[in-house]
C-alpha cells in the first residue's frame, strides 16, 4: 500500500477536524462545568444556564458534532478518493 | 450488493413499522380489557409474557450457524437500526428506572451522568468507531491482538473485557429480577431466572444477529414507555406536550418552593425533631454499656405503664414491638443506635436546591463537589468509549461511512431519553412539593398509599410532628419510584404502569444480552479460537460460543442472586475499569504509529492497576471484602471516578514505554494506515473469518 500526497492530506484534514470538534466538546463539557457556579446566574427561559447546558444544551451540541463529522468526512472521503464502493 | 442492501433496509423499515403498530394495538387492547375489569396483576403478566414471547420469536427467526452472522450480524445492519440497537444496548435498567430518580434526589449533581453517558459518544464517533469498522473483525481484543502483535495484549483485552462486562451484567440481571418480581409478585430469585430465560431466548440461537434485531424491538418499547407518562404529566402542568422545552418554568417554581420550605416553621420543627433524635441516639451510644440496661428497663416500664393505664391498643402494640425488637446485646444496641443516628441525622437539613450547581456549606465542600462532578463526567465518557459491548456494535454496519452515521443515530436515540429524564425529575418534584407536601394525612393521593404499601424504602411518609399535615421533611423517597409511579402520579390507567414495567424490562434485557455476548465471545473467539484451537471448524466455533454463553449466563444469574453490594456503584466501577484498561491502548493504537507492544502491555497494566488500587482502597464495601487498608481519597475524589487517575496514567505509560522500546514492525504500520483510510488502493485485508 503506497500513500500518495492526497492520502496524507486526507489524514491531516481528518486530524484537524477531529481536533476542532474535540475542542468544542471539551469547552462545552469541562470548561462550562468548571464555571457552573458563575454561569448559573444567567437565566434562559427559566433555566439557570449551567443547569440547561448540563441537562440539554451540551447534549444537543454532542449530537451536532457527530452529525457534522459524518457529513464532513463523507465529503473528504470523496475528495481524496478513499470513499467506499456502492455498499452504502 | 447495493440494491440488496437497499431492499433490506426498506424491508426492515416495513417490518418495524408494522411491529410498532402491532405493539400499540396490543397496549390499546389491554387498556380496553382494564376498563372491562381485568386485574392489574394480569395486566402485569400479559406484558411480561407477551414481550418475552415477542423477543423469543425474533430470536428464533434470527437463528444462525454462520460465524459472521453470529459474531457481527453479517455486517449488514443499516446505520439507523444499528443506532436503535445501540440505544437499547446502552440504556440499562439504571438509565431507564434509576436516572430520573437520581436526578430527583441529587439535583444538579446527577446531571454528571446525563452528560457523561452522552458525551462519550463524541469520543466513540471521532476516535474509534470508523477505524474499528475498517479493521472489521469480531471483538475488541481482536484489534488489540492485531495492532500490538501477539497473545499477551489479546489476553489482557480478554481479561479486562470480562472484568468490566461481568460487573455490569450482574447489575442488569438484578434489575430484571426487581422488575419481574415487582410487577408479577414472583419472588426475586424466581424473577432472576425468568429474566434469564428472557435474555437467553434473544441471544442463544442467533448471537449478535438475533440480539441486534431484538434490541431494535426493545428500543421501540422502551422509548414509547418512557415518553407517554412524561408527556402526559407535562400537559397536566404546562398544557404543552413537549416537557423538554417547557420545564424551565416549572424549575423556577420548584426553586421558589424550595425557599419557602427551607424557612417554613413547621418544616423547621420536623427537622429539629430529627436533630434531637440524632442527638439522643448519640448520647445513648456514648453512655454504653450502662445505657443498655437503663434503656431496656425504660422500654419495659413504658409497656407496663401503658397496660396499667389501659391505653389504646395501637400504643400498646407499638410498645410491645419496642420491647421485642430491643437489641439482644450492648454490641447489637450500638449498631442499631448508630444506624438510628445516621438515619435521623440525614433528615435534619433543608431541601437540596435542585438547580444550584455544587451546593456546599463552605468553599472547600463546593470545590470537592465540583471535582467529583467532573470526575463522574470524565469516567462515564471515557468508559463509554471503551466498553466492549458498545464498540462491538460498530463492527456490524456495512461500511465505514455507515459506522459514522450510525454513531449519530445511536446518540440521537439515547438523547431522546436522556434529555427527558431531567424534565421528568423536575415535574415529579413539583408534584411532590405541591400536591403531597401540605396536604392532610387523611387526604393523601391514592398513589401515595398504594406505593407505601408496596415498599417502605420507595416511599415512606410519617407524621413526625403529629400535626396531621405532610411536611417535606417527613417524606422519605427512593429514587426508583419516580419512573415507576409517574403513570399514577399523572393519573393514568394501570395499563401504562404495565407498559413502563415492560420498558424497564426491555432496557435491562437488551443491555444484559449485549454484555453476555461480549463475555462469551471474548472466551469463544479470542481465547478458544484464536489462542487454543485455531483449526476449529465454523460449526465447532458456533457450538463452543453457544455453550459458553449458557455457562456465563448461569454464573451471572447465580452471582446476582447473592445480591452483591450497591448496584449503581458496580455500574460506575465497570465504566472506570473499562476506561482505564482500553481507552489509551485503543486510541493510541490508531493515532500513534509508534505505540508499541510493550507500551500497550505496560499501559493496560498501569491504567487498570491504578484504577483497581484506588477502588479497593477507598470504597468501603471493597475494603471489607478484600481486607485492604483504607487510604485518604486523592483530592477527595470518589472511588467511582477512579478512572480519572487510571486513564492519564495509562496514556503516559504507553507513551514513555513505547519510546524506549523498539518501534512496531512494518506490517503493524501498514495495519494502522489500513484502518485510517476507508478505501485505498493496494489495501491489506483484515476482515475476520
Amino acid at each position: 500500500m503506497q500513500l500518495t500526497q492526497t492520502h496524507i492530506d486526507y489524514w491531516h484534514k481528518n486530524l484537524r477536524l477531529t481536533a476542532i470538534l474535540l475542542a468544542i466538546w471539551f469547552v462545552v463539557t469541562y470548561v462550562m462545568s468548571w464555571y457552573a457556579i458563575p454561569l448559573a446566574e444567567i437565566k434562559i427561559f427559566g433555566w439557570p444556564l449551567s443547569f440547561y447546558m448540563a441537562a440539554q444544551g451540551s447534549l444537543i451540541v454532542y449530537v451536532a458534532i457527530i452529525g457534522y463529522y459524518a457529513v464532513a468526512m463523507r465529503k473528504a472521503d470523496q475528495e481524496h478518493g478513499v470513499h467506499e464502493g456502492e455498499d452504502e | 450488493m447495493a440494491t440488496s442492501q437497499k431492499t433490506f433496509t426498506q424491508q426492515l423499515k416495513k417490518y418495524y413499522t408494522f411491529y410498532t403498530g402491532g405493539f400499540v394495538a396490543f397496549v390499546v387492547l389491554l387498556a380496553i380489557a382494564e376498563q372491562m375489569g381485568m386485574s392489574s396483576k394480569w395486566i402485569g403478566y400479559c406484558f411480561l409474557i407477551f414481550t418475552i414471547l415477542l423477543y423469543a420469536g425474533i430470536g428464533i427467526m434470527s437463528r444462525t450457524v454462520e460465524v459472521a452472522e453470529y459474531y457481527v450480524a453479517g455486517r449488514r445492519v443499516p446505520a439507523l437500526f444499528n443506532g436503535m440497537a445501540t440505544g437499547a444496548d446502552w440504556m440499562s435498567a439504571a438509565s431507564f428506572i434509576g436516572m430520573a430518580g437520581t436526578l430527583y434526589l441529587t439535583g444538579f449533581q446527577g446531571l454528571s451522568f446525563i452528560m457523561g453517558w452522552t458525551g462519550g459518544y463524541v469520543l466513540v464517533a471521532l476516535l474509534l468507531a470508523p477505524y474499528l469498522r475498517k479493521f472489521g473483525q469480531f471483538t475488541i481484543p481482536d484489534f488489540l491482538g492485531a495492532r500490538y502483535g501477539g497473545n499477551i495484549v489479546r489476553s489482557f483485552g480478554v481479561i479486562a473485557a470480562i472484568l468490566c462486562s461481568f460487573t455490569y451484567v450482574v447489575a442488569q440481571i438484578y434489575g430484571v429480577g426487581v422488575i419481574t418480581s415487582r410487577f408479577t409478585g414472583l419472588e426475586f430469585g424466581i424473577g432472576v431466572f425468568v429474566g434469564l430465560a428472557g435474555i437467553l431466548v434473544c441471544s442463544f440461537l442467533g448471537g449478535m444477529k438475533a440480539v441486534t434485531w431484538t434490541q431494535v424491538a426493545q428500543y421501540i418499547i422502551l422509548i414509547v414507555a418512557y415518553m407517554i407518562p412524561v408527556v402526559w404529566l407535562s400537559v397536566k402542568h404546562t398544557g404543552i406536550p413537549v416537557p423538554q422545552l417547557v420545564y424551565g418554568t416549572v424549575l423556577e417554581k420548584v426553586t421558589e418552593r424550595e425557599k419557602q420550605l427551607t424557612n417554613d416553621p413547621k418544616e423547621q420543627e420536623v427537622r429539629k425533631i430529627f436533630a434531637d433524635r440524632a442527638k439522643a441516639a448519640d448520647d445513648k451510644i456514648k453512655a454504653l454499656p450502662a445505657s443498655y440496661e437503663t434503656e431496656k428497663a425504660a422500654v419495659t416500664k413504658k409497656l407496663e405503664d401503658l397496660r396499667a393505664a389501659s391505653a389504646p391498643k395501637a400504643e400498646i402494640d407499638a410498645a410491645e414491638a419496642a420491647v421485642k425488637g430491643f437489641p439482644a446485646s450492648p454490641d447489637a444496641a450500638k449498631a442499631k443506635w448508630t444506624a438510628d443516628k445516621g438515619a435521623a441525622a440525614g433528615r435534619t437539613g433543608p431541601p437540596l436546591p435542585h438547580a444550584t450547581p455544587y451546593p456546599g456549606k463552605d468553599e472547600k465542600a463546593r470545590e470537592t463537589s465540583r471535582l467529583n462532578f467532573i470526575g463522574v463526567v470524565f469516567c462515564m465518557m471515557f468508559g463509554t468509549a471503551a466498553l466492549p459491548h458498545i464498540l462491538m456494535r460498530y463492527y456490524t454496519t456495512p461500511s465505514v461511512q455507515e459506522a459514522r452515521v450510525s454513531v449519530f443515530w445511536s446518540l440521537f436515540f439515547i438523547f431522546l431519553l436522556y434529555f427527558t429524564a431531567p424534565a421528568l425529575a423536575v415535574l415529579a418534584k413539583w408534584d411532590v412539593y405541591t400536591l403531597v407536601v401540605g396536604s392532610k394525612f387523611a387526604e393523601l393521593p391514592a398513589w401515595v398509599n398504594a406505593w407505601q404499601a408496596v415498599d417502605r424504602t420507595l416511599l415512606n411518609i410519617t407524621d413526625i410532628n403529629k400535626d396531621g399535615i405532610v411536611q417535606l421533611a417527613e417524606i422519605v423517597i427512593g429514587g426508583d419510584i419516580i419512573v415507576l409511579a409517574t403513570p399514577e402520579i399523572a393519573g393514568l390507567p394501570y395499563v401504562i404502569s404495565g407498559l413502563v414495567a415492560a420498558g424497564g424490562l426491555a432496557a435491562a434485557l437488551s443491555t444484559a444480552d449485549g454484555l453476555l455476548l461480549t463475555i462469551a465471545n471474548a472466551l469463544s473467539h479470542d481465547l478458544y479460537y484464536k489462542m487454543i484451537n485455531p483449526n476449529a471448524s465454523p460449526t465447532m466455533r458456533i457450538a463452543v460460543a453457544k455453550g459458553l454463553l449458557l455457562i456465563v449466563a448461569i454464573i451471572a444469574a447465580y452471582v446476582t442472586s447473592l445480591k452483591p453490594g450497591n448496584i449503581l456503584f458496580l455500574v460506575g466501577a465497570a465504566f472506570s475499569m473499562a476506561a482505564s484498561a482500553f481507552f489509551p491502548a485503543l486510541v493510541m493504537g490508531i493515532f500513534w504509529k509508534r505505540a508499541s507492544k510493550w507500551g500497550a502491555i505496560a499501559g493496560i497494566l498501569a491504567g487498570l492497576g491504578t484504577c483497581l488500587y484506588y477502588m479497593v482502597h477507598t470504597y468501603p464495601t471493597f475494603i471489607q471484602w478484600f481486607g485492604t487498608t483504607p487510604i485518604t481519597k486523592w483530592f477527595g475524589l470518589d472511588p467511582i471516578s477512579a478512572g480519572m487517575f487510571g486513564v492519564p496514567i495509562g496514556i503516559i505509560t504507553i507513551f514513555v514505554v513505547s519510546l524506549v522500546t523498539p518501534a512496531p514492525e512494518k506490517d503493524v504500520q501498514e495495519l494502522v494506515d489500513h484502518v485510517r483510510y476507508p478505501n485505498i488502493a493496494g489495501d491489506i485485508d483484515t476482515r475476520g473469518t
